[in-house]
């Protein structure tokens, strides 16, 4: 498919690639034409991730994103890159009145010192080509609203914006495009990990006015955008996509 | 302390698009064309990186010559 929002031929590097919007991101991008480089801590969900993607030429690694050693190793493997998706993320409820160092620490590590070093590594060691494009996942959960227990979470995330936007504005000059994308609730196991009842989850849906929660594709639908040559005059941007949630 | 040469390879590193330059500590830096502000803000980071010296873009507008820089840099 040679169009605008084509990846063929690029090589992208998706973070938490072994489950929801991270495997959902791979698949399509590869349908795109794209060649996927799949990062996560769980091979053997890496490597569904990989039995998924369309076409040949995919690579995944397996690692734990806060082990600079291990980072360090993969970039050394790694060829010249052209867009890299940062999916990989926990979530943490806590209330604030109970916040511990060492969660919040671990919350910031996972959500924005990994994605910011990794990144920062891949620029310095030369292995990202001209003209790429660099997505973060963030929520809006930060930098548009907050829910209760969610204190470290949405510092993170909205640290993550704020980081974004500064890459952008300093790797312009090297053609280097950065941007967010901020997603209200997604349908993905991480959803399932927060102990709401299903029919709390079901009253809940009724607040977006779309109807519905998100499903990992119309994710992987804005990461794939963003990584294409259809939004090249974009960077800096915070992409919303809540199904209206934030407009009431 | 590290040398005039390596200091010249650090100072090469910065550069993304300049391929075709050869970096010698005789190059007087501000007349390669990819040379901008953000260029020098990595020399500065650079220099305090390597040589744990904190050097202000003063002493970069001062400096004509890689060689030069070093100078200051190994005062
Ligand atoms: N789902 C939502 O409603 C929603 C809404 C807004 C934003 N987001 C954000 O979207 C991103 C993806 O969320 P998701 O729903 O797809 O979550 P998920 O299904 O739980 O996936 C998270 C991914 O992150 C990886 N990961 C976590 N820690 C890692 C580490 N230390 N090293 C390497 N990989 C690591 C996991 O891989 P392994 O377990 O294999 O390591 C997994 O692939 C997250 O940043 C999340 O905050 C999600």
């Amino acid at each position: 498919m040679n169009n605008l929002f084509s990846l063929k031929d690029k090589v992208i590097v998706v973070t938490g690639a072994s489950s929801g919007i991270g495997r959902a991101t791979a698949i399509m991008c590869s349908q795109l034409g794209g060649n996927i480089i799949l990062l996560g801590r769980n091979e053997e969900r890496l490597k569904e991730t990989l039995n998924f993607l369309e076409n040949t030429g995919h690579l995944y690694f397996s690692l734990d994103l806060n082990e600079d050693d291990d980072v360090d190793i993969f970039i050394e493997k790694l060829d010249k890159i052209d867009g890299i998706v940062h999916s990989a993320g926990i979530v943490q409820s806590q209330l604030f009145s109970f916040l511990k160092k060492n969660d919040l620490e671990n919350m910031l590590n996972t959500n924005l010192i990994a994605p910011a070093l990794l990144t920062k590594k891949i620029i310095k060691k030369k292995k990202i080509n001209k003209n790429s494009s660099i997505v973060f996942i963030s929520s809006i959960s930060g930098p548009n609203v907050t829910y209760i227990g969610n204190a470290s979470y949405s510092a993170s995330k909205s640290a993550v914006c704020g980081l974004a936007k500064t890459m952008a504005l300093e790797l312009a000059g090297k053609g280097i495009r950065v941007n967010t994308i901020l997603p209200a609730m997604i349908e993905t196991d991480l959803i399932n990990s927060i102990d709401s009842s299903s029919e709390d989850i079901e009253k809940d849906k009724k607040n977006y006015p779309l109807g519905d929660y998100g499903k990992p594709d119309d994710v992987a639908a804005s990461a794939c955008f963003l990584l294409s040559s259809a939004s090249k005059w974009m960077t800096g941007t915070d992409l919303k996509l809540d199904g209206g949630l934030t407009l009431r | 302390m590290k040398s005039l040469q390596k200091f010249t390879e650090l100072f090469a590193e910065q550069f993304d698009e300049s391929e075709d330059v050869v970096f010698e500590p005789t190059t007087i830096f501000k007349d390669i064309d990819e040379w901008d502000s953000m260029i020098a803000l990595s020399i500065i980071a650079m220099v305090d990186d390597e040589f744990d010296k904190t050097i202000n873009g003063d002493i970069i507008k001062n400096a004509n010559t890689i060689e030069e820089l070093y100078n200051k840099v190994i005062e």
